[in-house]
């Protein structure tokens, strides 16, 4: 492995920082220039929403279940299995739901953008659509992160659902418990600031996925081989970020919201 | 001795142009970390010329055509492109020139999940203005233009190599921009195919009278640009009369370590007494 001198190291890291925020910053920009290609954003609402809802739901709806079976066993020494509802929703509306659905979304679509996009830069597309007088960025970036966040926001909430059904079911066949009481604590529980906090992630988490995908795609070097790296590099950088960012939203939140 | 007229038409939007040359480039310099490939290039690409740019591998020829077309900025040094100073352009000034200025790349670039009728009517596709009727016109003009109207409903990857490049030219042309850029528009084809796109970039050359800059690694493509012309009544490439050849508007550029070693025509250059353009072109 080549051996580089930590300036050079610092240098380029606050090169890909600030490429990376000229990035994200010009893919909200673009929404306000025309032409707005609607097309090719309800075409990558179709390929992310569509594409990721039947994983984003089976995921949810597994955690849900474990998250039952998990506070069953610990509530039932407390003999406070009636409460049981209130811990389902709570965790999965303030975080399991819409984490799981981001980390979900970023494996399988920042994973395919950095790829997409990094194929078409290592076969000269990409200076191709710069040459024909089209701006990469609007046509390209702007597109799949208005999709991602929209359909983020929207498979949390599905996602959300499936892991209460996943928690009722738990209920219900396991625990043999009275299922119009769990979804009765489910509903009394959440408050504003719950289902708030529960839907904000989802769209920060969207912007992350698709700037990070895009970023990793159009920035690929050295061939094919650097499209398998970009590839994996956007989903590792997704995925960190959005645990990451999590803990940081979750306190901002608490303190806007005084919860 | 008077030369005698060449048998090639005027006809051509650019007869008149507002400024004498397409392409200017003054004392460009241009370094990738620390490997400098550009160490002060100037030359100038006059309306209705065409130019080669010959050079080993890595000596900087493709970067050339990426700087006139503001996708890569200079270190130092102007770039003038149609009489505007691109260096200082933001990228969407950039844009709004780039309408003028066509490059065929290397590897023809068409966008794979777009069919070739698709590709080739892109820009048009993309102004949002042009009628749907008037846009298949042009298509089917520009794809006749490289005798490829039966692709149009195909996928770049149903083509060969050599249609794709056809295609490719197909999509720069269907604008008439004012200057192209062909980036080894004939590297890695066989010799037949080669002759083909050599002589749809003389018939551009001859018949519409676009400022061309050529990258080259195959010397005979751009001697056959300097021998023949283009005749339109016969609709083929032909050998020039004897006398003729200094009439051709073909120069030829030869870059070493980042420094243009030849500037000049085809007479200069078989003349030229310096050993390694002899033993370049040999």
């Amino acid at each position: 492995m080549e051996l580089i001198s930590p300036t050079q190291y610092a240098k380029e890291k606050v090169t890909s920082v600030q490429d990376y925020a000229v990035l994200a910053a010009r893919s909200l920009g673009n929404l306000f220039k025309r032409p707005l290609y609607i097309a090719d954003m309800i075409q990558q609402a179709d390929l992310i929403g569509f594409g990721s809802l039947p994983i984003v739901l089976a995921a949810c709806f597994f955690t849900g279940a474990a998250l039952a079976l998990n506070s069953a066993s610990t509530l039932d020494r407390f003999g406070a299995m009636t409460v049981i509802g209130q811990l389902v929703s709570v965790g999965i509306v303030r975080e399991l739901g819409p984490v799981l659905a981001g980390l979900v979304v970023a494996g399988r679509n920042a994973s395919g953008m950095a790829s997409e996009l990094g194929s078409m830069v290592v076969t000269e597309q990409i200076d191709a659509m710069r040459a024909l007088g089209t701006d990469p960025l609007k046509k390209l970036v702007t597109p799949r992160v208005v999709s991602t966040i929209a359909m983020l926001f929207f498979l949390t909430i599905l996602g959300d659902l499936l892991g209460l059904i996943g928690g009722a079911f738990v209920v219900k066949a396991v625990l043999r418990l009275d299922t119009h009481q769990y979804w009765n604590s489910t509903w009394q529980t959440l408050e504003f600031s719950d289902v708030f906090t529960g839907l904000t992630k989802p769209v920060v988490f969207g912007f992350i996925i698709a700037t990070i995908g895009c970023y990793y795609g159009l920035n690929t070097k050295g061939g094919t081989q650097g499209v398998g790296r970009a590839t994996t590099e956007a989903v590792v950088a997704a995925m960190i970020l959005i645990i990451a960012v999590d803990v940081f939203i979750t306190r901002l939140l608490m303190i806007t919201l005084g919860t | 001795m008077s030369t005698p007229t060449l048998p090639i038409e005027n006809q051509s939007p650019a007869n008149n142009p507002p400024h004498a040359d397409a392409v200017v480039f003054e004392d460009v310099k241009l370094a990738f970390d620390t490997k400098v490939v550009l160490d002060g290039i100037s030359f100038r690409l006059a309306h209705g010329d065409t130019k080669a740019i010959f050079g080993v591998a890595g000596s900087g020829k493709s970067t050339i055509l990426k700087l006139a077309l503001g996708l890569l900025k200079p270190d130092a040094g102007r770039i003038t492109v149609l009489g505007e100073d691109i260096v200082s352009m933001k990228e969407d000034q950039l844009f709004e020139l780039r309408r003028k200025v066509g490059i065929v790349f290397q590897e023809s670039a068409l966008f794979d999940s777009l069919t070739v009728r698709e590709n080739v009517a892109y820009r048009l596709l993309e102004e949002g203005n042009i009628p749907e009727q008037e846009i298949e016109e042009r298509v089917r003009e520009a794809l006749s233009f490289v005798e490829l109207e039966h692709t149009v409903d195909m996928y770049p990857s149903e083509l060969s190599g050599g249609m794709r490049r056809r295609v490719g030219i197909a999509r720069t042309i269907i604008t008439h921009p004012e200057v192209l850029l062909y980036d080894s528009p004939t590297g890695g084809l066989d010799p037949v195919t080669s002759n083909t796109i050599i002589e749809l970039i003389v018939k551009q050359r001859d018949v519409y009278k676009t400022s061309s800059l050529l990258v080259t690694h195959r010397l005979q493509d751009a001697f056959t640009l300097g021998t023949h012309y283009f005749d339109r009544a016969e609709n083929k490439m032909k050998p020039l009369p004897p006398h003729t050849r200094a009439a051709v508007p073909m120069g030829f550029l030869i870059l070493r370590d980042g420094h243009i070693i030849f500037d000049g025509d085809l007479k200069t250059l078989r003349e030229t007494e310096d050993p390694y353009i002899r033993e370049y072109i040999s």
